[in-house]
């Protein structure tokens, strides 16, 4: 039998064996977080759309000055209330989201055909309130721009004269654009679950077992170094990838519970979803894996080893936040680069844009050749003297 | 046989072998011996060419370490002074596995592993999971596996660390009978009543160079000291780093 594959098997039933090891890397990890992530989607959406729904509950001062806005407000299903003492340190302290505030002074401007102010106090900061601010803005300007057309047509006027510019907005998002900005962070699920399948594994067959003193033993084999690296290397992939997988069917099997018809919104995660994402993340899983390899391998210890692997699970993050703060436009480079490329086409795929062939072979190439550059560097790691001796 | 000519080893500064050269013959117990620090496991572990020496040249049954590695660690079961087993895997899976590192097939693997059970006296703990194992339970899964390809040629670093005294009688017997196959052992050890106890010739070596290579009659004649340990001492120029 092939020694690499002696150390593969070996390897893999030796980890089966660590119960509470396999239980976190193949289920809790990949489970929890596409499950955590439905949840918090779902809680968030129907929470928005509860807000949305329900009466604008607004606490007014000096209601009294403008009975007439008040009225106007009221038809528009606005609850009226008192407003407390001091309306700024209210808002500050988030006791309530926002406030309408009319001056006394506010009939006088407005019999006189001026300017009446009303402030709108509000943090927005706080994005709960942003909604019902907004809510609250366009029933004022419609009110104030009714008011203006009737002032204009006692005097004679045509209101159009004040609206030279008709503003027609024409909005190109689709349904599965929209789902996606939710959906952005997704992917970095998926390359989390392929990182925690992969993680005990990398630390356990490398300075694990120089620490645990069989790592010497073992080179005295009539093996090459590359071949039990090799085989070692497989097992943790191996792991990684069912980490991926369970998380891909997880997310793609709960992923049809989310609240999206109420958003007006559809979800491509179809058969085609599925397949695309698994091609593409395949690669992606063996990198993580080599490069968890890579990183425990080079440690001095044990501890060192977990502290340098944990490091590394913020390279992924680095994709995943630019995509999300940056609207970049996918350029065709963009599916050379691993993790960025993975990163694209799963959102293009959720998105129902699509994603040229070339594109998904251009990812696979290129991280599979990253997997052969990253494994090459642990191979000179594995040839050092250094690797084996754990006094 | 094993064939050390003008080893040289350093790491950085600190110069571990300088210059060792001795032979281990087939059928004979050589005793490597020396002070702590003295070089005795770099210069093993230039053997089992877990290490490569910076100067000099190993042959193990005529076969050079630097040009074929692996053709040397097929000739060698070593049991280094790293003796750490699988927590996880039985004993008897950790022997399997280095067989099948080794290339052996199923059949050859179970009937060399029964046979090392039952002459390390393994039986009663040989399928249980090595996790709890004694430091000498330990051991005997180590050397099993160490010798599951059955190698002409045996190194063992420091074999009875940790044993208690039955379990170095033990080892002590089990050395003689590999001896009585007629094979090549070489151990290190510091331990001077061992090495006169168990060796054909004996190798003191001190500050990485080897300052004799005799019998143990001869050593004590070259010495003029009728006790070994004197001249260990004489030979060594100190006491530093000697235990009894």
């Amino acid at each position: 039998m092939n020694s690499a594959l002696v150390v593969f098997l070996k390897e893999v039933r030796e980890n089966l064996r660590d119960r509470r090891t396999v239980l976190n890397t193949l289920f809790t990890g990949p489970l929890m977080a596409p499950l955590l992530f439905v949840l918090l989607i779902n809680t968030l959406v129907t929470r928005e759309l509860d807000k949305a729904e329900k009466p604008l509950s607004l606490p007014v001062a000096g209601a009294q000055y403008a009975p007439n806005l008040i009225d106007a407000l009221k038809q528009q299903n606005v609850e009226i209330k008192a407003s407390p003492d001091d309306p700024e340190r209210a808002v500050r302290e988030q006791d309530e989201d926002l406030v309408l505030r009319i001056r006394p002074d506010f009939a006088k401007f407005w019999d006189k055909g001026e300017p009446a102010q009303a402030e709108l106090i509000y943090d927005s900061s706080q994005r709960e309130a942003n909604g019902q601010v907004a809510r609250l803005r366009a029933m004022l300007e419609h009110y104030a721009e009714r008011t203006g057309a009737l002032r204009m047509l006692a005097r004679g006027l045509s209101p159009t004269i004040l609206k030279p510019l008709a503003l027609a907005e024409r909005d190109q998002s689709t349904a599965q654009s929209r789902a996606s900005n939710l959906f952005s962070m997704l992917p970095y699920f998926f390359i989390l679950g392929g990182f925690i399948g992969g993680m005990a594994l990398a630390i356990d067959t490398t300075s694990g077992e120089r620490e645990r003193q069989s790592l010497e033993p073992l080179l005295a084999n009539p093996v090459p170094r590359w071949q039990i690296l090799g085989g070692k290397l497989a097992a943790t992939t191996t792991f990684a990838i069912t980490s991926v997988l369970l998380s891909i069917i997880a997310f793609a099997a709960v992923g049809q519970f989310l609240p999206t018809e109420k958003l007006g919104i559809t979800l491509t995660i179809g058969l085609r979803f599925v397949t695309s994402t698994v091609f593409v993340m395949l690669p992606l899983a063996a990198l993580l894996a080599t490069l968890q390899t890579l990183v425990a391998a080079f440690a001095k210890s044990y501890r060192e080893a977990q502290t340098y692997v944990s490091l590394l699970m913020f390279v992924p993050v680095i994709p995943t936040l630019l995509l999300s703060i940056l609207p970049f436009k996918t350029l065709p480079w963009m599916y050379a680069v691993p993790l960025l490329s993975q990163q694209v086409i799963i959102t293009r795929l959720l998105r129902g844009d699509f994603v040229p062939m070339h594109g998904l072979a251009l990812s696979f190439v290129c991280t599979a050749v990253a997997v052969f550059i990253a494994y090459m560097a642990t191979t000179v790691i594995y040839r050092s003297e250094r690797l084996a001796i754990s006094a | 046989m094993i064939e050390v000519r003008d080893l040289h080893k350093a790491f950085g500064k600190v110069v571990a072998v300088d210059g060792a050269t001795f032979v281990a013959r087939d059928g004979e117990i050589t005793g490597l011996l020396g002070p702590n620090g003295a070089g005795k496991t770099t210069t093993l572990r230039c053997l089992y060419t877990l290490m490569q020496s910076d100067r000099g040249q190993v042959l193990v049954d005529g076969i050079d370490a630097a040009t074929d590695p692996v053709a040397v660690r097929r000739r060698l079961g070593v049991l280094p002074d790293a003796r750490g087993v699988y927590k996880r895997l039985t004993a008897r899976e950790n022997i399997a596995y280095f067989g099948r590192l080794h290339g052996l097939d199923e059949a050859t693997i179970g009937a060399r592993s029964d046979a090392a059970i039952a002459a390390l006296g393994m039986a009663d703990f040989a399928d249980r999971r090595t996790e709890g194992f004694s430091q000498g339970q330990r051991v005997k899964t180590a050397i099993a596996r160490a010798l599951i390809h059955d190698p002409k040629n045996v190194i063992l670093d420091e074999p009875t660390n940790g044993l208690d005294v039955m379990a170095t009688r033990a080892m002590r017997e089990f050395l003689k009978r590999l001896k009585s196959d007629g094979r090549c052992v070489l151990f290190s050890s510091h331990i001077m009543q061992e090495v006169a106890a168990l060796c054909d010739r004996i190798v003191v070596i001190a500050k990485g160079k080897v300052v004799a290579d005799e019998s143990p009659e001869a050593l004590r004649q070259q010495t003029g000291e009728a006790n070994l340990e004197d001249a260990f001492v004489k030979l060594i120029g100190s006491e530093e780093g000697l235990a009894a």
